[in-house]
């Protein structure tokens, strides 16, 4: 049985037709890349995974029971912006998802259980490579260290399935690239399900195993909310994640090449 | 010559152009007060400056022959202990109140309609029935402040709770926090700063319902000394006392503010960046 199985699904605002009949399935250590034109529900569409909003109707299954409708502790989420705490050091931001997830009431672990937390979030934030940023905070961060915290934080109480919406969008090309380096390292060493919106093509097709593509078939000039935006593409962007990794590299050997001159 | 809005003044220039203005006023006030002493030796509107160090002395160096206490000390302890109490109960309601109002659609639901228009209702028209209620002693002046000052911050704090991102939101829960545990991990340390801004903005409004609440009824108080005095017209007493509570309001404002940012360095960082 596939991790998620998505039959016939419909997604309205209103009488804003926003996804219509969706059929998918995606089984566990995909990494499935999203790309669509703006506005054509891919963030929707994450936001129905991670529990944030529910569907109009059809078959929506995870581990072929209903998606929980809030979100939860086995999806992690990575946001554009906004997604660690500001009011926390890097190493406490780590720390607060095995606190929240472990101490229900105080949201805070004491004494020894404390102690290994820490040890953990440390090799977390060495293994993404902010190790030495530990006792900062967020505010003194760049950009990409921010989501390198955001996604240490989601991936510290190893989630099954690791959603990701435009997490690179705001980075520049080299550091995007050492992003991909990470996240394929971590998707590698986790057995992770990750599923990613990019607004990046190249992104798309070198990162991961699979390339979803949304956007409307039909259009109705006088109606544009009339019609909602189906799986237009499904390729298969590596089957084997060894295979798949070799063309990244090369691909990104290449990407840095254009970078350079 | 550069454009007069690009001149920028150094730092001690700056000090010094802060200070004029206060210069210039104290001078006509002296010049102001001369002049009309010299027409009439018993005006009482502006006194000179020996009849304030004599007036100083009468109530902040000598104990009152009456009591054996020193009145202005009196006074500042007994306003101080009203005030920060009223602000101390007002700022645990407020949190009390306005977290679950910006964080929990059922209790925003509920209440925020009543907050909105228990906020409206004016403090000093149900002054009156604080009185009866609570008698005339220290409880209604504390209560007076309470209900004046909580609905602001009240409201202030809701809009904070709700300018916290979303995403914060969805990201701990997403870690497994519940709706407990999100707002004493997440909520509650964001909004301490801002409950400490928070206060500092709604102080000026609390010492208008002290100095009311005192003119009206106490047997001591900076706001009873300066209407008591009213009587026998003594501007030697009122000016200093003015000039006293403006201090001490400046002084709270700039403790508090110290006090934000040595608490929460995370707060002036990354208002700075913002
Ligand atoms: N909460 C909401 N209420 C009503 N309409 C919404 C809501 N959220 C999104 N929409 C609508 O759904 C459509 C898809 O929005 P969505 O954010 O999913 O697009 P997107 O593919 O992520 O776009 P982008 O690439 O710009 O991020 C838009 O037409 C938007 O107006
Ligand atoms: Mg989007």
């Amino acid at each position: 049985m596939s991790l998620i199985t998505i039959k016939n699904l419909w997604k309205e605002y209103g009488d804003n037709v926003v996804l219509e009949r969706l059929n998918l399935n995606i089984e566990e250590g995909e990494f499935c890349t999203l790309v669509g034109p703006s506005g054509c529900g891919k963030t929707t569409f994450l936001k129905m995974l991670l529990g944030q909003e529910t569907p109009t109707k059809g078959t929506f299954l995870l581990d072929g029971k209903p998606f929980p409708d809030e979100p939860s502790i086995e999806r992690g989420i990575v946001f554009q912006r906004y997604s660690v705490f500001e009011h926390l050091s890097v190493l406490g931001n780590v720390l607060l998802s095995m606190e929240l997830k472990e101490s229900k009431f105080f949201g805070r672990l004491f004494g020894k259980k404390r102690k290994e937390a820490k040890e953990k979030a440390m090799q977390m934030l060495e293994s993404v490579g902010l190790g030495d940023a530990a006792h900062k905070y967020p505010s003194e961060l760049s950009g990409g260290m921010q989501q390198r915290l955001s996604i240490a934080q989601s991936l510290v109480i190893k989630p099954k399935i690791l959603l990701l919406d435009e997490p690179f969008g705001a980075l520049d090309p080299g550091i995007r690239a050492d992003m991909h380096t990470l996240i394929l390292d971590l998707w590698k060493r986790n057995n992770l399900t990750v599923i990613m919106v990019t607004h990046d093509l190249h992104e798309s097709f070198y990162l991961g195993s699979r390339l979803l593509v949304f956007d409307k078939v039909r259009y109705d000039e006088q109606a544009p909310n009339a019609y909602g935006a189906r799986i237009t593409y499904d390729i298969p962007v590596g089957n084997e994640k060894g295979a798949i990794l070799t063309k990244v590299d090369k691909s990104r050997k290449k990407e840095t090449n254009n970078y350079d001159n | 010559m550069k454009r007069f809005m690009n001149l920028k003044p150094s730092k001690v220039t700056a000090f010094f152009l802060g200070l004029l203005p206060f210069i210039i006023a104290g001078i006509f006030y002296i010049v102001a007060s001369d002049l009309r002493l010299a027409e009439n030796p018993n005006d009482k509107l502006l006194p000179s400056m020996a009849s304030f160090s004599e007036a100083i002395d009468r109530m902040a160096l000598t104990p009152s022959k009456r009591t054996g206490e020193i009145l202005f000390i009196e006074d500042t302890s007994a306003s101080l202990h009203r005030l920060g109490l009223g602000i101390l109960i007002s700022a645990v309601l407020a949190m009390l109140i306005g977290i679950p109002l910006g964080f929990i659609p059922f209790v925003r639901a509920g209440f925020s309609p009543f907050v909105a228009a228990f906020s409206m209702v004016p403090p000093m028209a149900i002054l009156p029935i604080l009185f009866i209620v609570f008698g005339m002693g220290e409880i209604a002046k504390v209560a007076l402040i309470v209900i004046g000052v909580t609905p602001l911050i009240v409201r202030d704090l809701q809009q904070r709770v709700s300018e916290i991102p979303a995403e914060q939101f969805i990201k701990a829960q997403t870690l497994g926090g519940s709706s407990w545990s999100i707002v004493i991990r997440v909520i509650l340390p964001q909004i301490f700063p801002r409950l400490l801004d928070s206060v500092r903005l709604t102080l000026g409004t609390a010492w208008i319902f002290l100095i009311s609440a005192e003119a009206i009824s106490a047997t001591e108080g900076l706001g009873y000394r300066i209407f008591l005095v009213r009587r026998y017209m003594s501007m030697d007493v009122i000016l200093p006392y003015v000039a006293w509570i403006t201090f001490l309001a400046f002084l709270f404002d700039y403790l508090l503010k110290k006090l934000t940012y040595k608490l929460f360095p995370w707060y002036s960082a990354g208002k700075e960046n913002a």
